[in-house]
């Protein structure tokens, strides 16, 4: 009995432990190693920090950094803002008959992918898209507004293509609050404002937490919607990393630009499981 | 404030108002899209030319319909065969790794299970390159030492599935391992007791209860490939799957070829979506 189950088990083991140390791990390590290779002089390979020297003296490599960071935090709190009332809605306001068909509406734009809705984007928001057109027809503009190519479209395309992730695991938090409690608080005479601050909030700060961490992971590692509808000053850090590695072809760099990437998003979502009391293993469900 | 307490007419009001706005938003980009795909112009935008099916059909010199556009047909044809096989070996995998961390305990578990996690905190476009890194470095290796050229080692076809893969087995194993927290563990120990073996309890019962969900994580792991733009553009090789195809055309050469494909995904995403909706509502 004890051979034959402890047989399954390494038959259960090795495929994950080849997918996890093959596409996970090495990959990974290696990434790092090579941020510190740097072509000397002489044409060697040598162990240096110039990748990562070249990243604190360019400006606009660090300053790009910063600002994808502060602009992921800002649109993944939009994002909460938009979709915690849909969420809400879809939960407890909405008759249940409908509640179902108007949540399968919410995860169409997601299997459609990012490259086509961002796309419909840029043809809403250029010079002659659908909405100047609107605005012009209606008389209330009379040459085009440009919102194509800037950091507002961009933002449009960024929140839209993430946004709809945080709204199912806010549901399943709002889901499991009893209803009696928001009952109980109105009869003992609590505002709605109560009530949202001291009830709803904390309640589904789990939910909040993981939708909030897959919204920031899907917008700093975003490439198409700042490439694509952002203008020349909407930066975004993966445009470096792209550039490194298939414009300039140096790798090297782009593996210490790659490795800082992923020391910023775990930084911030460490931060963010910390002052929610999350565990990353709820994040998953 | 919830459906059992009567509240404010404004508040509803309000309320339905702000989801009939959000709907509006959602929706606006994909009608735009479907509606052009239709546009007898040559210009992906606005204005409105009247109605024309050459974008899907025509082969002049000025339109070259989706149909007949054998570049664009190609990158479907990849991408659909990367999805296939992004969707089978991730199933595979994450429905492998769903078992063990559900069924199994062993040390270093905790760790385990981080890593398989990992995915969705790493941005795609990391795991892209590290992929591509590691693999060209292994590449390289191998024909150094032992003369040996691996084609999956330099991006292609297969690096894309490689690179799909590292990720898709994660989602599966979260839907997977979901179903699984809701297997009745007697069944398996009833099993047991009339002597079936490990693995034939798990072929012939635990298998068979997760059916529908190794269905749904398979459908779920296609889409995602069939959708994948970050990770993917690393590893591609010289046959580009229809995403990166998709964005070099909106990049360089956007015909309104490009609001017709979008026009069969939309049309093709929504009514599967319609589909399983009404199946699921027959069940119940």
């Amino acid at each position: 009995m004890k051979k034959k189950r402890s047989s399954t088990f390494y038959l259960l083991m090795v495929p994950v432990l080849l997918w996890l140390i093959l596409l996970i791990v090495i990959p990974h390590l290696d990434m790092f190693f090579r941020s510190f290779r740097f072509e000397n002089d002489n044409g060697l390979m040598v162990f240096s920090l110039n990748n990562y020297l070249s990243f604190f003296e360019d400006q606009i490599y660090w300053l790009t950094f910063v600002q994808t960071a502060l602009y992921s935090i800002g649109v993944t709190f939009l994002a909460f803002v938009v979709t915690f009332p849909v969420a809400f809605f879809l939960t407890k306001v909405v008759a249940k008959k409908y509640s179902s068909f108007m949540v399968l509406l919410l995860l169409i734009p997601i299997w459609i992918g990012e490259l086509v809705t961002i796309y419909g984007w840029m043809i809403l928001l250029s010079d002659n898209g659908v909405i100047n057109n609107f605005l012009m027809q209606i008389g209330l503009i009379d040459s085009p507004i440009v919102m194509l190519y800037t950091n507002f479209s961009m933002t449009i395309g960024l929140l839209y293509m993430s946004m709809l992730f945080m709204i199912i695991p806010m549901m399943s938090a709002l889901e499991s609050l009893d209803d009696s409690l928001i009952e109980a608080a109105s009869d003992l005479g609590a505002t709605k404002w109560t009530i949202f601050r001291q009830i709803i909030i904390p309640y589904t700060t789990p939910g909040i937490a993981s939708g909030g961490i897959i919204v920031f992971m899907l917008v700093i590692g975003d490439y198409v919607a700042p490439n694509i509808l952002g203008g020349k000053s909407s930066l975004w850090f993966t445009e470096q990393i792209y550039n490194k590695f298939l414009a300039t072809f140096n790798w090297n760099e782009g593996a210490a630009f790659g490795f800082l990437l992923l020391m910023l998003s775990s930084a911030i979502i460490w931060l963010a499981l910390r002052l929610t009391g999350q565990k990353l293993e709820r994040v998953g469900s | 404030m919830i459906r059992t307490l009567p509240c404010s007419a404004t508040y509803i009001t309000g309320f339905r108002l702000y989801m009939a706005l959000f709907y509006i938003f959602l929706i606006m980009p994909l009608v735009t899209i479907c509606v052009l795909a239709f546009n007898d112009s040559n210009f992906i935008a606005l204005p409105w030319n009247g109605f024309s099916l050459d974008w899907f059909f025509a082969n002049t010199d000025d339109r070259l319909g989706l149909f007949k556009d054998t570049d664009l047909m190609l990158s479907v044809w990849t991408s659909l065969q990367t999805g296939f096989f992004v969707a089978l070996f991730s199933t595979i995998v994450g429905t492998i790794a769903a078992l063990l961390f559900e069924e199994e305990q062993f040390r270093g578990k905790g760790l385990l299970y981080f890593l398989a996690l990992a995915p969705l905190v790493i941005p795609g476009v990391v795991l892209g390159i590290s992929i591509l890194l590691s693999s060209t470095y292994a590449g390289m290796y191998m024909e150094e030492t032992f003369g040996l050229e691996f084609e999956f080692l330099g991006p292609s076809f297969w690096l894309v599935v490689i690179g799909q893969f590292s990720f898709g087995a994660t989602y599966v194993m979260l839907l997977v391992g979901a179903r699984l927290k809701k297997f009745d563990r007697v069944l398996e120990e009833a099993a047991l007791s009339l002597r079936a073996n490990h693995l034939e309890v798990i072929w012939l019962i635990t298998i068979p209860f997760l059916r529908p969900a190794i269905i749904g994580a398979f459908v779920v792991a296609f889409l995602i490939s069939f959708s994948n733009f970050n990770t993917t553009i690393f590893l591609v090789g010289s046959d580009p799957t229809l995403p990166v195809d998709l964005y070099s055309r909106i990049k360089f050469s956007s015909t309104p070829v490009l609001n017709a494909v979008s026009f069969m995904i939309v049309t093709f995403i929504s009514f599967a979506a319609m589909i399983s909706f009404v199946m699921n509502r027959k069940k119940q």
